[in-house]
């Protein structure tokens, strides 16, 4: 028993930490939101050098074997610099393509996965269970859907919607497309993918939580009103001590589900974590203020996050019933 | 990262668990909040030393096994899985040990431990006092020297256990002249039956004496029961207190157990249709879960050398509202049973009320948290 990352997880995580904090990430979301995809790919091909993206995908096409924990470090680092694009649906396209290579179905992965693990491409996906909406299709260099038992290329990103979230945008991608895989095994590799997803997006909303509680802090320090900073005030202090609470208690169950990447283990986690950032997200709105209620303050760009992530690849309804299920 | 136990802990669960399963009581005691149940939890106390089952963490020449935090933790999770009953000694083994073994000397823990094992001496709390709650370094109660000791007086108050219990221990002001409120306080040990002490219990909302005040008149106590140095109290009754809030007062185990118990009594009696009180039981599992898993967290750390501070609030603020979510949802799912004063999560209830309050408020907890590991200013502003 050892719950506590080993140095170099947390070294990985220092890393990506150093390399974000100095990549501007507040333009490249204003940019994706804009439709202007340049500096967010440049920010994912970079992520993929130090291999953010091969942490799903085994050494045979191209990945460094399966590490959710590794995973897990690494999410929470791009939700805590809100990295715009499909970044949670590549890597569930990932884990999708490498299952149904293990059940003997290798073309789609020796195709797409060598370029997905590089960070050379994105990719989105819809799946059985999960919403009706491809994120970011637009961007993504592939959109896969798995209907039933088949598993195929959409020809088409369908027509795009807005989010609440200027930075993601949804669509039903175009029905038919090139036939990638067929049989049971698609169906089992899109259940599995599902959970690889819910997992990152758990990963990704904790990050999205601390990321807004360290700002709303910081507000709170410097922000003078009554003659004293407001960060004085039991009031303010105690809706932020609870939002601590809230991400600090998603924390282990989000490892936790690294170790053991059950349904029910991920489903705890992806609920708590959810949670805990759209709880997040209201304390920093309140405690900013009426300017926390604008789109100019970089504050927005994580607020309006959290609430999509809380809901995408398992609502805290579903996860309930998976956690029931599981217990 | 690692989740799995050693299989000296698997062996050690083992064994714990069939020894529980051959021991426990297969009714539940009566409340220890009553004098009959008091005494019968007394009893089970020792017969829990006699293998050596009643405090397991300690060394063994203190009655222990000196098994690490990590067998203690798989210890409580099979004794509360068993249904085995509360630990009437809880205020001395999670409160009075730990500070023993940290400031005490040889000679006190030999005289002092070993009978706390055995549950032939119960200990009681003596904190707080009518004007010292959250704010307990205004106490008043003082400590005067005298030949060969010192001569309590005052009033203390909220005294956890004390309406049956034998000894107590807390903080007195010594040095009335200390140019701070946390200064010149002395820790000691007393008899809850020496000459003038006066207890008066206290019923607490359901009506039984689970607390008391003490009324102190010139109560005297021998040097050999002071631990530290006089005057470092406070220092030394906050590292109890960290104790408290932190990693021993509410093992995972309790709550690991309770979730499981209200999710077979939901799947056993609950409406299908009622999916908004399936979610509530849903979360019972998930923050048990959360909560062992923060434990286990912490464990490693600590046996990877740190220590925790402040990081204990966290704690407390979850585990006291998580228990107070669970036992309600346990009652909800009772419909008009619920109401009932000795239904199965009755009691449970109750007590949980009192988390949020005891051991330091979540109020006093949110202000360290806020200040301490958030940074924000210091002070009760408004």
């Amino acid at each position: 028993m050892r719950f506590l990352l080993t140095d170099e997880q947390a070294a990985f995580g220092r890393s990506l930490e150093a390399m974000l904090s100095a990549a501007d990430t507040p333009s490249a979301v204003r940019a994706w939101a804009a439709g202007n995809a340049v500096p967010g790919n440049a920010l994912r091909a970079r992520l993929g050098t130090v291999g953010v993206f091969a942490l799903a995908v085994p050494e045979e096409y191209g990945g460094v074997g399966v590490l959710p924990v590794e995973l897990a470090v690494a999410y929470v680092e791009l939700g805590r610099y809100a990295v715009p694009g499909p970044v949670v649906e590549t890597v569930a396209a990932a884990a999708l393509l490498a299952r149904l290579a293990e059940h003997g179905e290798a073309g789609p992965a020796k195709r797409l996965l060598p370029a997905l693990a590089s960070g050379g491409a994105s990719a989105t996906l819809t799946l059985p269970g999960g919403g009706p909406y491809a994120l970011d299709a637009d961007a993504a260099a592939y959109v896969l859907v798995v209907h039933g038992d088949e598993l195929r290329l959409a020809p088409g990103t369908g027509a795009l919607r807005a989010s609440s979230d200027p930075a993601r945008r949804l669509s039903r991608p175009a029905p038919g497309g090139e036939l990638l895989a067929s049989g049971p095994a698609v169906r089992e590799a899109a259940g599995h993918a599902a959970d690889w997803a819910a997992f990152a997006t758990a990963a990704q909303s904790l990050g999205t939580g601390l990321a807004l509680l360290e700002r709303t802090v910081a507000y709170a320090r410097q922000r003078t009103q009554f003659g004293t900073v407001i960060g004085g005030f039991q009031a303010v202090k105690h809706r932020l001590a609870d939002t601590l609470v809230g991400l600090e208690f998603a924390r282990p169950l989000l490892f936790g589900a690294a170790l053991s990447m059950t349904t029910a283990d991920i489903a705890a986690a992806k609920l708590t974590a959810g949670e805990a950032a759209y709880a997040a997200a209201r304390t920093a709105l309140q405690v900013h203020g009426a300017v926390g209620y604008t789109e100019e303050l970089d504050l927005s760009l994580w607020l309006r996050k959290a609430r999509p992530l809380r809901d995408a690849w398992g609502t805290p309804s579903e996860c309930r019933r998976k956690v029931l299920a599981g217990s | 990262m690692d989740l799995r136990h050693t299989p000296q802990e698997d062996a050690f669960r083992a064994e714990a668990r069939a020894w529980l399963a051959a021991n426990v009581p297969e009714r539940p005691l009566p409340s220890l909040e009553t004098e009959e149940g008091f005494a019968a939890h007394r009893a089970w106390e020792a017969r829990l030393h006699a293998d050596r089952w009643s405090v397991v963490a300690w060394p063994r020449e203190y009655g222990g096994r000196g098994v690490d935090l990590f067998t203690w933790l798989v210890f409580e999770e099979e004794y509360f899985a068993a249904g085995a009953p509360g630990r009437v000694s809880q205020n001395g083994v999670s409160l009075l040990a730990p500070t023993l073994f940290d400031h005490a000397t040889d000679e006190q823990r030999a005289r002092v431990l070993p009978s706390m094992a055995s549950g032939e001496v119960i200990w009681a709390q003596a904190w707080s006092e009518p004007e010292a709650g959250s704010d307990l370094a205004s106490l008043r109660s003082r400590a005067v020297r005298t030949d060969g000791g010192w001569l309590l007086s005052g009033h203390k108050t909220w005294s956890s256990r004390a309406a049956f219990a034998d000894r107590a221990f807390g903080i007195f002001r010594t040095d009335p002249g200390a140019a701070k409120p946390h200064h010149g306080l002395t820790y000691l040990m007393f008899d809850l039956r020496a000459r003038g002490v006066t207890v008066r219990p206290i019923g607490r909302l359901d009506g039984k004496p689970a607390f008391a005040e003490l009324f102190l008149d010139d109560v005297f106590v021998p040097d050999e029961d002071v631990i530290g140095e006089p005057g470092q109290g406070w220092r030394i009754a906050m590292s109890t207190t960290g104790n408290e809030r932190g990693l021993t007062l509410r093992s995972p185990g309790r709550f690991v157990a309770a979730s499981q118990r209200l999710v077979r009594d939901w799947r056993a009696s609950a409406d299908p249709s009622d999916t908004a009180l399936g979610d509530r039981v849903a979360d019972a599992v998930v923050g048990a879960r959360a909560y062992q898993l923060f434990t286990y967290a912490n464990a490693s750390r600590f046996a990877a050398g740190a220590s925790i501070g402040a990081e204990s609030s966290l704690n407390k603020v979850f585990w006291s509202d998580y228990d107070i979510a669970l036992h309600e949802t346990a009652l909800d799912l009772l419909g008009a049973d619920g109401e009932l004063a000795d239904g199965e999560w009755a009691e449970g209830h109750v007590f949980s009320l009192a988390g949020p309050i005891y051991a330091g408020t979540n109020e006093i907890q949110r202000d360290i948290i806020a200040e301490r590991l958030l940074g924000l200013p210091k002070g009760r502003r408004r």
